[in-house]
């Protein structure tokens, strides 16, 4: 071949650099904080009560298990995926726990980890399911929501579960933080919040992950194992909602059968709020933090300012739409 | 060598041919009773840039998976650099320094260009940063990326932009320089330059000569028949499962590689 050729058809200008806007504009988590910030600010003139350290830290403990339930979520949906059974699934651990330490005679310490044992094993099935199987994420998580629930019922016998060894409320437990005193609870989640940025950000496994969501086959043809990763995705989420089962029975003091039978929906909620898309691959975990806190902050606003219940549920319904509506006209742009 | 190959009965090409980098021997697969490789033979040459044309159906894509590791050969023989290897998966062939760019696969369009680089290879941070904590080291893969790109004289100036951002020629150029930069003997391409434009097709033509330039040899899949003749030294012709043909663009013309491609005119090479 002569290089008259090679030199016809020359390599095309660089790109040029996107501006600083531009680039500003595609972080993906600023849409969330705005509104977050927003929310914010509205209740601090509406209500008094509402920019006081205690009401604050009232809003982390609030959020804790949906924010838990949402890392977890986080994960599954970077995959393309979805998982409608973790609040029942935590649910399920959280009766595991309590159960097993106050009349199973099995010590705090094991009781908590066969709970966040049991989630993990749930996840691990769901996970495998979807994988080996080749069955839609929304079928299977469906179906063990159902299973999950009737598992509950059955090992509570519709009874709360009371009594709990001191270690099983511990993360309930608070310390002073300033004027007001702030729940370990809360705390963990934050630290789970963050070790989950840093896995999908900073490592391998993380980036894989990403990669899963967005052309699994050239995560396959790149040489990963895509099934294990896939299954263990389910399966740390599965642990992920083991450790908010512990949250949810530090947080009500009780082993309680009905606990969490919305917490699958706030979950996804706080998820696509935080900008992460349904179809995968794309978002920030950051994100999924400020959908979680989003949704405690307007739950709590309306509160302090009487605002029905109902309207909390139906302000949340609609803002869901708008960010999956906002994902998809941006997915559209891209094509 | 050539005393033990069928090659040494034919015609074209017998004289003065260097040991082939990858050679296949026979290969036959079957499925059920579709026979997608009858007894095919197949070898690249150091330094050269081999098209493989065909019809529809004549083999060519069961060829280059069999190639590539991604397809398991009922019978017959592989070697690489004159050693028989078998293949039990894509992994296999790569890690014995055999890359394939899939056409359309290779990229996660919403990473950026260094992760899809490095995507299943990442290189991790030095220390119990990278040991413990299993820290990639992004900026040495950024720069590693920027490297790879220049050795092939892609022009994207920051390696941390999203593979989406860039135009179909450019995310080849991506693939093309993924491929590059890990393969030891062999790069395989599966349809480079379908749905590129005029321009776009221009520019991955001249990236697949700057991998044969950089020393390695490059087995191109193609429909895209002037494509094939302007960059290919050698063209291999499929038929029915089998190479009919051995062609030198300089010595033919594109009527005649459609001719023995379609059956209408007979191959170069005695029937195996």
């Amino acid at each position: 071949m002569s290089t008259t050729t090679a030199e016809r058809a020359a390599t095309p200008p660089a790109e040029a650099a996107p501006s600083r806007v531009k680039a500003l504009l595609a972080v993906p988590t600023l849409g969330p904080l705005g509104a977050l910030l927003l929310a914010c600010l509205y209740f601090s003139f509406a209500s008094d009560r509402f920019l006081t350290g205690g009401n604050m830290s009232l809003i982390l403990q609030q959020v804790m298990v949906v924010g838990t339930l949402a890392v977890g979520q986080s994960a599954v949906i970077l995959t393309a995926g979805i998982d409608l059974s973790n609040g029942a699934s935590m649910a399920f651990g959280s009766l595991v726990m309590t159960k097993l330490a106050v009349s199973g005679g099995v010590p705090a310490w094991l009781a908590i980890l066969a709970g966040i044992a049991t989630c993990a094993a749930i996840g691990a099935v769901n996970g495998s399911l979807v994988t080996l199987m080749k069955l839609p994420p929304f079928i299977v998580t469906l179906g063990m929501l159902n299973i999950a629930m009737a598992l509950t019922h059955i090992t509570s016998k519709e009874q709360t579960v009371t009594g709990l060894p001191d270690l099983l409320t511990k993360l309930g437990d608070t310390f002073p933080l300033g004027q007001t005193r702030v729940t370990y609870g809360s705390v963990l989640m934050l630290v789970l919040f963050a070790v989950a940025w840093y896995v999908l950000r900073h490592t391998a496994a993380g980036r894989h992950l990403y990669a899963l969501g967005d052309n699994p086959d050239a995560v396959r043809l790149a040489g990963v194992n895509v099934r294990r990763q896939l299954i263990g995705v389910y399966t740390v989420a599965g642990v992920l909602y083991g450790i908010a089962a512990l949250l949810l029975v530090a947080r009500t003091g009780v082993g309680d059968p009905q606990a969490g039978q919305t917490d699958n929906l706030d979950s996804i909620t706080a998820v696509v709020l935080g900008g992460i898309s349904l179809f995968g691959g794309r978002g920030s975990i950051v994100g999924a933090l400020y959908g979680a806190l989003l949704v405690g902050v307007i739950r709590n606003g309306l509160q302090l300012t009487g605002v029905d219940s109902v309207y909390q549920i139906l302000i949340t319904g609609i803002l869901v739409i708008l960010a999956v509506g906002v994902d998809q006209i941006a997915r559209r742009r891209r094509k | 060598m050539s005393t033990e190959t069928p090659l040494s009965t034919e015609t074209a090409l017998s004289t003065e041919i260097p040991r082939p980098v990858l050679e296949g021997r026979g290969l036959v697969k079957r499925y059920g009773h579709v026979t997608a490789l009858d007894g095919c033979d197949f070898e690249l040459l150091p330094g050269e840039i081999l098209a493989v044309i065909g019809d529809n159906g004549a083999g060519k894509s069961s060829l280059i998976k069999a190639l590539s590791g991604a397809l398991i050969p009922d019978s017959g023989q592989l070697l690489l650099d004159g050693e028989p290897v078998r293949f039990h998966g894509p992994a296999d062939a790569r890690r014995a320094g055999i890359e394939t760019v899939y056409q359309d696969l290779a990229v996660a369009p919403a990473l950026d260009i260094a992760s899809n680089l490095f995507l299943g290879r990442e290189i991790r941070r030095k220390g119990v940063f990278g040991s413990v904590f299993r820290l990639v080291d992004k900026p040495r893969m950024q720069s590693d990326a920027a490297k790879h790109m220049a050795d092939l004289k892609i022009g994207i100036r920051s390696m941390g932009q999203a593979v989406e951002t860039l135009s179909g020629g450019q995310r080849q150029g991506v693939a093309v320089a993924r491929a590059a930069a890990f393969a030891r003997h062999v790069v395989i391409m599966d349809e480079p330059t379908a749905a590129l434009g005029v321009k776009e097709t221009g520019m991955v033509l001249d990236l697949i000569r700057r991998v044969r330039d950089n020393g390695l040899p490059v087995v191109v899949i193609s429909h895209d028949m002037p494509a094939v003749f302007e960059i290919a030294d050698r063209v291999h012709v499929q038929r029915l499962g089998r190479r009919v043909a051995i062609l030198r663009p300089s010595e033919t013309d594109m009527a005649e590689a459609v001719a023995i491609m379609t059956g209408a005119a007979p191959g170069n090479l005695a029937a195996a």
